[in-house]
């Protein structure tokens, strides 16, 4: 063998390694470029259906696992923010254990590791991502009137308001929209 | 030949009242009649519906807060904002075809805007009330 083609297929084989130990599945992460930008989305029905019935489904890789263990708790449950979000038994053993095996600090995905930084050795741990620091940070440079005083925004929770690809886990700055403000990014 | 006609009146049969009943909804009220239910009052579901009751955080609660009170339209969620499809089984037919789905959210929503579970006579109101919209 040559030794150009010798030193072409050792970088292949380090790339396709690289991937695959930062990736659960090279032909996932190769047919999802941004996979390893962002988070993880959603692929569990179960937990997209009975988070999602109420809210935007906050994909697992947004808060580290101890803050999901505070959430996704049966009597936490009871008062999720002011409401009633009780599951059987059963259905908040599977999706407590879908959140927890994704969450931010089990996950390769960058932005995802990014949270599991921010939220390291705090205590408690964040109910709110949008307690998060580096989610806090990432946000501090928009004008009040455009979230809060927004009548089609109205708070920070409502991700997928701005985040245009926030349902896929993507939730880089050229994906978002401001309703009411088009040229936000000026 | 006959066997033929038996099969379309029997599906005829099962047709008819479907836009009424699911399997899951006959099953959910012969429960609620094993728990003592005799007497099924839709016209009292229908003023409960909206009637408003002061929750924990003193903010005036009802169903119709969020479901609304044209049920064939869809209706939204009073902090999250997420749409809520239709409760009308007509429109939706989705609605009232899994009994956990229904017994979850009576749970749920009764704790939430009366503060406490609603009794088997009071979800068979609720149930047969919302079947005929």
């Amino acid at each position: 063998m040559q030794k150009k083609a010798k030193i072409a297929l050792v970088l292949a084989a380090m790339m396709v390694s690289g991937v695959a130990v930062a990736e659960e599945s090279l032909i996932e992460a190769l047919v999802t470029p941004l996979r390893q930008k962002e988070v993880r989305s959603v692929d569990n029905k179960k937990y997209k259906e009975e988070c999602g019935s109420c809210h935007f489904a906050y994909q697992p890789g947004l808060l580290p696992a101890k803050s999901w263990a505070r959430l996704l708790d049966e009597k936490a449950l009871t008062d999720h923010f002011g409401e009633n979000a009780e599951l059987d038994r059963d259905v908040l053993s599977d999706i407590r254990q879908y959140a927890l095996d994704n969450a931010a600090d089990k996950s390769y995905w960058k932005r995802a590791r990014k949270i599991a930084v921010a939220t390291e050795g705090v205590e408690p741990a964040p109910l709110r991502i949008t307690e998060v620091r580096y989610i806090k940070r990432k946000h501090q440079d928009i004008p009040e009137k455009m979230i809060k005083g927004n009548k089609d925004v109205k708070s920070l929770s409502y991700c997928d308001a701005c985040h245009t690809q926030a349902n896929k886990g993507v939730f880089e700055a050229d994906t978002v929209q401001i309703p009411n403000y088009p040229d936000w990014d000026d | 030949m006959k066997k033929i006609i038996t099969l379309f009146c029997v599906a005829g049969l099962m047709a008819a009242p479907a836009a009424f009943a699911t399997p899951a909804s006959d099953a959910l009220l012969a429960k609620y009649k094993s728990e003592g239910v005799t007497r099924i009052d839709a016209e009292k579901a229908k003023k409960d519906w909206s009637k408003e009751v002061k929750d924990e955080d003193g903010e005036m609660m009802s169903c119709s807060i969020c479901h609304g009170k044209d049920l064939s339209k869809s209706g939204q969620h009073h902090k999250t904002k997420k749409v809520i499809e239709p409760m009308s089984p007509k429109v939706n037919p989705e609605r009232f075809t899994d009994e956990k789905k229904i017994e979850k959210w009576f749970k749920r929503n009764c704790k939430d805007v009366w503060g406490r579970e609603c009794t088997a006579q009071e979800k068979a109101d609720f149930l047969t009330f919302l079947l005929a919209q």
